[in-house]
C-alpha cells in the first residue's frame, strides 16, 4: 500500500542575521493511511517547522524549503505554489495548532471560523455550513453548540478553544490531521480529555494523525509508530512497542528515562533523569553527530562522522554509531 | 447600542464643561479685549466706553462671566461678534461647512491611500513596492504643510496655471460649472492636507499589519486554504484596523491644527481662518466659540472611534 504521506530528505532552512539556521536538515517521515504517528523531541528540534513545511505554512522568507520531497498521495507538494496548496489545506490535511489562546481570530465568531472552511472546500451555503459547524461542535462535545457557534474566542476556555480547533481541523473530513502539541498549552486534566477526544475522532473519521509532542507520556498513550527528532534530524523510528521496549538511540533512551513515573518515584525516591545540556543552535552545526556534546556514549568517530539513519531491526531505524561498534565487536 | 452612545454623550458633557471653563479663563486672562479700540478711539467718550463695559458685564469677575456665558450657550445664544457685527452662531455656520468639506475630503483621501498602500506593503515587506512606499511616506511626513502648500501653489497655480489658489465660497457659475469649480479649488488644500496625513497613516497601517500578519490566527486562516487575499482582508486587516482607529481619533486635534495652517495658506474661509482673524482682532466671543466647536468635534470623533472599536472588536462590549 502506498503511503499517504512521504517526506523524503526534507531540508527547511531560515535566513537569520547570524547565518543559515538549519531548522530541518534532512528529515524522512512516512505515514500510512489511518495511522497515528507521533513525532517526538525536545522543543527546538524542528518538529513544528517539519509539520508547517508540509503545507508551506512557515514564514517564507525567512524560511525556505531547500531540498526534499513531500509526497502526499504520491504527489509532490514542494513545487506547488501557495495558491495551489489552498485546495489541499483543510480539505485533505487539517491542522491543529499548539496555542489555542492565540490560534483563533479574536474578532470573528468561532462558528464562522469553522464555517468559512466548509464554504470554501465543500461549496456549502451559509446556512448549510453553519448547520455542519453545529454538528461538528456537538461531535467535539462543546456544550450548547447551537448557541456557542455565535460566540467569540474570548468567551471560551483554553480546552474549549482547542475543541473548536479540532472541529475546524476535522470539518472537511481530511485524510490527515496534523496536531502540533495540541495539549502542551493546557492544564493537565484537560490534556487527557483533549487526547481522548482526538482518539475518538480518529476512530470515527478514520483519518491518519501526525501528533507532534515533546512528552514521551503522550507518545506511549497514543502512537502506533514514533519518529524521534533531534536537532533537525530523525534519529530513531520504530513502532511504539519496540521503541519503549528497546530504545536504541541514546537520545531516545534519555527521553524515556525522563518520563515522570509516579510508581518509581514513590518506591525509590528517584529523581527525574533529565538529559543534561540543551538542543544546539542550528546555525553552522558542528560536524559529526549533533547529539555528541550531550551523549554519554560519545566516542571517537561521533565528532567527525555524521551517523546515517538505517534499519537496525525490521521496522526499526536509527542513526547512531554505537550500532556499528556493537556489530563490529559482536 | 443606543444606550451606549447616549451614555458616552453624557460622559462627554462634563469634559466639554471642563474644556470650556479652561478656555474661558485663559481667554479672560489673556491681554487684549474687544473694547480696546473704543478706549483708544478719541471720538468715544470714556463714560460711554465704561457704560458699555458695564452693560456687557466685562468688569464682572471671571466666574460670573463664565456662568453667564454658559447660561447663554445653554439657550442657544452664542454671543455677538463686535468685529463682524453679526451673531457668532451665524458666523460659524457660514464657515464650518467649508472646513468640514476640506478636512473630511482630506481624511478620506488619506485613508484611501494609507489603507491599501500600507496593507499591500506589509504583505510584501522589503519589496521594491514597500521600499518606494516607505520612502515616499517618509518624505511626505517630513515636509510641513505650509511648505508643500506653497510649493503646490507655485507649481500648479503660478507656473502651470491649472488650479486657482484663492478659495472662494461665492463662485460665479451655475450647474455643473459650479460643482467643477468647487472641486477644482479644493484639490490643492485637500491634497496637501490629505497627503500629509496619508504619509504617517501609511506607515502606521503597515506596521499594524506587520504585527498582525505574523500572529498565530493568521497562520490558522492560511491553513484553511482561504486564499491570500481573503486571509489578508478578512483575518488580518480587521484586526490591524483596531490600532489604526485609535491613531486616527488621537490625531484629530492635530488634523484641525493642520487645517488652520492650510486654511491660511489657501485663504479658505473656514473656521480655522476665522479663528486666526478673530484672535488678531481680539474678537473674544468668536475665539471662544470656535475653540469650543473644535473641542466638540474632537469629542465627537472620539465617540465615533469608540463605536468603531465595538464594531471591529467583539471583546469590547457596549455595556
Ligand atoms: N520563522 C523562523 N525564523 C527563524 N528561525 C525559526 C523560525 N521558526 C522556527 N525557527 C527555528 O527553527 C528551529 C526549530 O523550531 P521548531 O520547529 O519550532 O521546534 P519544535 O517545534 O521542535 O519545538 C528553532 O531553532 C527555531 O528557532
Ligand atoms: S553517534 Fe555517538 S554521539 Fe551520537 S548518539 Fe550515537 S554514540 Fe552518541
Ligand atoms: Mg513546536
Amino acid at each position: 500500500m502506498a503511503p499517504l504521506l512521504e517526506i523524503k530528505g526534507l531540508k527547511t532552512h531560515f535566513a537569520t542575521d547570524d547565518g543559515m539556521l538549519r531548522a530541518v536538515d534532512g528529515v524522512d517521515i512516512t505515514l500510512n493511511k489511518g495511522e497515528t504517528l507521533c513525532v517526538v523531541g525536545e522543543s527546538g528540534c524542528g518538529k513544528t517547522v517539519t509539520a508547517m513545511s508540509i503545507l508551506k505554512l512557515i514564514a517564507m522568507p525567512p524560511g525556505r524549503i531547500v531540498q526534499g520531497q513531500i509526497l502526499f498521495e504520491g504527489r509532490d507538494l514542494v513545487p506547488l505554489s501557495s495558491h495551489e496548496l489552498d485546495d489541499i489545506r483543510a480539505k485533505d490535511i487539517g491542522f491543529i495548532f499548539q496555542e489555542p489562546m492565540t490560534s483563533l481570530n479574536p474578532v470573528l465568531s468561532v462558528g464562522e471560523q469553522v464555517a468559512e472552511s466548509l464554504r470554501r472546500h465543500e461549496g456549502l451555503s451559509n446556512k448549510d455550513a453553519l448547520a455542519r459547524t453545529v454538528e461538528m461542535f456537538k461531535l467535539v462535545q462543546i456544550p450548547n453548540a447551537e448557541a456557542r457557534v455565535h460566540d467569540y474566542p474570548h468567551q471560551f476556555s483554553g480546552g474549549m478553544r482547542q475543541r473548536v480547533m479540532i472541529a475546524m481541523a476535522l470539518a472537511c473530513k481530511p485524510k490527515l490531521v496534523i496536531a502540533d502539541e495540541p495539549t502542551t498549552a493546557l492544564d493537565v486534566t484537560i490534556q487527557a480529555q483533549i487526547l481522548d477526544l482526538l482518539q475518538d475522532m480518529k476512530e470515527r473519521f478514520g483519518m491518519a494523525v501526525m501528533l507532534i509532542t515533546h512528552a514521551m507520556g503522550v507518545v506511549a498513550e497514543t502512537a502506533q509508530r514514533v519518529v524521534v527528532m533531534y536537532a533537525g534530524k530523525v534519529v530513531e523510528e520504530a513502532d511504539v512497542d519496540s521503541l519503549f521496549e528497546s530504545p536504541r538511540h541514546p537520545y531516545t533512551q534519555g527521553l524515556i528515562r525522563s518520563i515522570p513515573r509516579i510508581d518509581l518515584a514513590a518506591a525509590h525516591k528517584t529523581r527525574l533523569e533529565a538529559i543534561g545540556g540543551s538542543v544546539p543552535i542550528l546555525i553552522n552545526p558542528a560536524p559529526g553527530c549533533r547529539f555528541a556534546p550531550r551523549c554519554r556514549y560519545a566516542f571517537g568517530r561521533c565528532a567527525e562522522q555524521e551517523p546515517v539513519l538505517r534499519e537496525v531491526a525490521p521496522g526499526h531505524r536509527m542513526a547512531c554509531h554505537l550500532e556499528d561498534v556493537r556489530g563490529e565487536t559482536a | 447600542m443606543r444606550q451606549y452612545i447616549l451614555r458616552r454623550l453624557l460622559i462627554a458633557v462634563p469634559s466639554l464643561l471642563g474644556i470650556s471653563l479652561v478656555l474661558f479663563t485663559v481667554l479672560a486672562l489673556a491681554p487684549g479685549d474687544p473694547f480696546a479700540e473704543l478706549v483708544t478711539n478719541p471720538n468715544v467718550p470714556p463714560e460711554v466706553a465704561a457704560a458699555l463695559r458695564t452693560k456687557f458685564g466685562l468688569d464682572d469677575p471671571v466666574s460670573v462671566r463664565y456662568l453667564r456665558w454658559l447660561a447663554a450657550m445653554a439657550q442657544g445664544d452664542w454671543g455677538f461678534s463686535f468685529v463682524s457685527r453679526m451673531n457668532v452662531d451665524t458666523l460659524i455656520l457660514q464657515r464650518l461647512p467649508t472646513t468640514l468639506y476640506v478636512i473630511g475630503s482630506a481624511q478620506v483621501l488619506a485613508l484611501l491611500i494609507a489603507i491599501p498602500v500600507g496593507v499591500f506593503a506589509a504583505t510584501r515587506p522589503y519589496s521594491i513596492f514597500d521600499q518606494i512606499a516607505n520612502t515616499l511616506a517618509f518624505i511626505g511626513f517630513s515636509l510641513p504643510t505650509f511648505f508643500t502648500g506653497l510649493l503646490f501653489i507655485l507649481v500648479f497655480s503660478i507656473t502651470l496655471d491649472w488650479l486657482p489658489f484663492v478659495y472662494t465660497t461665492d463662485i460665479k457659475a451655475t450647474g455643473i460649472r459650479w460643482v467643477i469649480e468647487h472641486v477644482r479649488q479644493a484639490i490643492m488644500p485637500v491634497m496637501v492636507l490629505g497627503l500629509f496625513q496619508a504619509a504617517s497613516m501609511t506607515r502606521f497601517v503597515r506596521s499594524a499589519m506587520l504585527d498582525v500578519i505574523r500572529l498565530d490566527y493568521v497562520t490558522t486562516a492560511r491553513a484553511k486554504g482561504l486564499g491570500q487575499s481573503r486571509v489578508i482582508v478578512k483575518h488580518a486587516m480587521r484586526n490591524a484596523m483596531i490600532p489604526v482607529v485609535t491613531l486616527v481619533a488621537l490625531q484629530m486635534p492635530a488634523v484641525f491644527g493642520g487645517a488652520i495652517v492650510t486654511e491660511q495658506i489657501f485663504r479658505i474661509p473656514g473656521i480655522g481662518s476665522l479663528l486666526i482673524s478673530s484672535i488678531l482682532s481680539n474678537d473674544t466671543p468668536v475665539v471662544m466659540a470656535v475653540t469650543f466647536v473644535f473641542a466638540c468635534l474632537v469629542v465627537l470623533f472620539n465617540l465615533i472611534a469608540d463605536i468603531l472599536y465595538g464594531w471591529l472588536d467583539p471583546r469590547i462590549s457596549f455595556r
